[in-house]
């Protein structure tokens, strides 16, 4: 456990980062909201390249997460949480149904976790 | 006036959203948990899940206070990742653009990965909607799990099994949000290319492999539109 003491240390320091990190945030969040709202529309020219901020960005997001480049090419594919995105993303591409991409993903986890590799 | 706030598709995004609280549970729980590794009290953990509302960028930051990294590491690697919200703010804005000044402030600070995705999944969809009462309804639910969630990790600390991989839910709820995104070739290519050059992308500092990766893929969903027509 952290002493209580170590807590009030930290407290101010944190505390700038805090604020600091969520005003930037907020700024960020409603950059393009509040600036689109003032001008009455999105100029033609970003409209294109904006159609392909979700999957871009969510693909950025996923894959480091379940893909850690190894030496050796069978080090890289035999990981549990790859074998594990592979099958949720199976999963969610025949039934488009969170609930069940994120079960699957858990359960082949769990299976390569305690029994395959236990 | 805009009439009553609890309607059909408010409703509607709170039903949405729902099966993602299994990722966003335990991303809250290890928020929590994170906080008082880094030697935060409650009141800062709940602080910065209120002030920043951000997960990845908070479990950036907090591993960096941990480490008494300076003051500047640690809200610039949190800024870098929450650049993608840029994208996401450019994205939505043309839903909202309609909307009085004061709304569109306050739907921006619930602005997430999850809330963002479902909700112009749904636009696209579903055109009768009203736009701001569903990203109310799945952004606001949202906000509440992961306060709540914030708060039992600190309670919690320690005390929830690492074994399990909880937080494997959370790129989990990516994943889900992902594949329907990839509907057609372009938005294919984006993601694939995205998700490639973020992995090889890792190691750059700031966590800048995500915003390199991002970019690329949106220029590579580009050129495919281009060569196709």
């Amino acid at each position: 456990m952290t002493g209580g003491l170590e807590g009030l240390v930290a407290s101010p320091r944190a505390w700038v980062a805090i604020l600091a990190i969520g005003a930037i945030t907020y700024g960020i969040r409603f950059s393009f909201i509040h600036l689109f709202g003032q001008i009455d529309g999105v100029p033609t020219r970003l409209q294109r390249p904006l159609r392909y901020v979700p999957p871009a960005v969510l693909a950025a997001l996923v894959l480091p997460e379940l893909v850690s480049l190894r030496p050796t090419v069978a080090a890289t594919l035999l990981d549990e949480r790859l074998v594990a995105g592979l099958v949720a993303g199976a999963v969610a591409w025949r039934t488009e149904d969170v609930f069940a991409t994120i079960a699957s993903g858990m359960l082949t986890l769990w299976l390569f976790r305690f029994v395959v590799f236990a | 006036m805009r009439g009553p706030v609890l309607d059909e598709d408010l409703l509607a995004g709170v039903r949405d959203v729902s099966p993602l609280m299994l990722g966003i549970v335990p991303f809250a729980l290890v928020a929590g948990i994170a906080a008082v590794d880094a030697g935060l009290g409650l009141a800062e953990a709940v602080g910065m899940s209120v002030v920043v509302f951000a997960g990845a960028s908070q479990l950036a930051a907090l591993e960096l206070l941990g480490e008494s990294a300076p003051l500047a590491v640690v809200v610039g690697t949190a800024a870098v990742i929450n650049l993608r919200m840029l994208m996401y703010s450019a994205s939505i804005a043309p839903h909202f653009a309609d909307y009085g000044r004061r709304l569109r402030a306050g739907l921006a600070y619930l602005l997430t990965d999850q809330a963002y995705a479902l909700s112009v999944a749904e636009f696209d969809e579903n055109p009768d909607r009203s736009r701001w009462r569903y990203y109310l309804g799945a952004a606001a639910s949202l906000w509440i799990v992961w306060q709540i969630g914030t708060v039992a990790g600190v309670v919690l600390g320690a005390n929830v099994p690492d074994v399990l991989g909880l937080t494997f839910a959370v790129p989990l709820v990516f994943l889900a949000l992902l594949v329907p995104a990839m509907k057609d070739r372009p938005t294919t290519v984006a993601g694939g290319v995205g998700g490639a050059v973020a992995v090889v992308a890792t190691g750059l500092p700031l966590n800048l492999g995500l915003l390199v990766g991002a970019l690329c893929g949106i220029a590579a969903g580009l050129a495919t539109e281009v060569t196709a027509s």
